[in-house]
């Protein structure tokens, strides 16, 4: 048989996602924990003006954070008026949207452990490159 | 079937969300004002995402009904820029919480579609077209713009060494 039916195709995509409903779940539940209790001034008050640590910080909390790319856009401008510098800013902001910790057990679960942890790996130390690159091209062009 | 082997057939991710509730359930006794604000989040997220899993929904059957793994093979494992080109867009276009489109991945990669190119497309959601102005009115369009150019960019070369990476470990 080469084609699906509709009514085949749906219950597949059905079965597909009840099978990641517990990790979905749990996920969104982790994420709502993590939010009530890291309050929101502690993302400003650890940086240290260390330009290589900083980006290294901004990384780290971009990746343990999760939610949507507002809360971090939001955070980043509060970063920057706080005198944290763009590259670690960056990092944060990139990492936000590209790294999930949080979401590394649905992701292993579903795709597979070894290309979950690659992945974050990768776009964690990518987040800190693509924050170096973008503020070096930033100020040879203004 | 006996409880121990109805325990050992349940998958991981069942105990995840176990040990999570268990959590919740600790917290509500130790802490009323963390219990209540987390599900509060809960509540706004849960709200958030169920017009997402309606689209994934429709995504998932669409792709069950078109994408067959002779599509796959005539689009995805072409090589050229072809194919990174249409993951880059997808990325882009696709929209909710990153884990929302793990099982359409899931089922895209027994398709066919290689690792890399699901790295690519993972990467390029972070590239959020509806929240540019915002993005923008934070941190000026010649950052904005840079930033959304070089993430582009690291997506391929995340993509080229995962695939590498992938192939080696195999």
């Amino acid at each position: 048989m080469e084609n699906n039916t509709i009514k085949q195709s749906s219950q597949k995509a059905i079965k597909g996602l009840w099978n990641a409903f517990p990790m979905i779940l749990g996920t969104v539940l982790l994420v709502s924990l993590i939010s009530a209790i890291i309050p929101k001034s502690f993302y400003i008050t650890i940086f240290s003006k260390n330009l290589f640590l900083d980006s290294l910080i901004g990384g780290l909390i971009g990746s343990i954070s999760a939610g949507n790319p507002i809360t971090s856009y939001i955070f980043g401008g509060e970063m920057l008026s706080q005198g944290v510098g763009l590259i670690a800013v960056t990092a944060f902001l990139v990492s936000w949207v590209t790294v999930g910790i949080i979401q590394l057990p649905a992701e292993s679960a579903i795709l597979g452990k070894k290309f979950a942890i690659l992945r974050n790996i990768t776009a964690f130390i990518f987040s800190i490159i693509v924050a170096i690159i973008t503020v070096l091209i930033l100020e040879v062009m203004i | 079937m006996k409880f121990k082997d109805k325990l050992k057939s349940l998958s991981g991710s069942w105990y995840f969300l176990g040990i999570i509730i268990l959590t919740y359930i600790l917290i509500s006794i130790f802490s009323q004002e963390i219990y209540l604000k987390s599900l509060d989040f809960f509540t706004q997220i849960i709200y958030k995402i169920i017009p997402i899993f309606i689209l994934v929904f429709v995504l998932m059957t669409l792709s069950n009904y078109f994408i067959t793994p002779k599509f796959i093979m005539k689009h995805l494992r072409d090589k050229g820029i072809k194919k990174w080109f249409f993951i880059i867009i997808g990325g882009i276009l696709s929209s909710g919480p990153i884990y929302m489109w793990y099982p359409l991945l899931a089922d895209l990669k027994h398709r066919g579609l290689s690792y890399g190119l699901i790295a690519c497309f993972l990467y390029n959601r972070a590239i959020k077209i509806p929240l540019l102005p915002l993005a923008i009115i934070y941190f000026s369009w010649q950052y904005i713009f840079i930033l959304t150019i070089v993430m582009i960019f690291m997506s391929v070369i995340q993509g080229i060494l995962i695939n590498k990476i992938m192939e080696v470990k195999k």
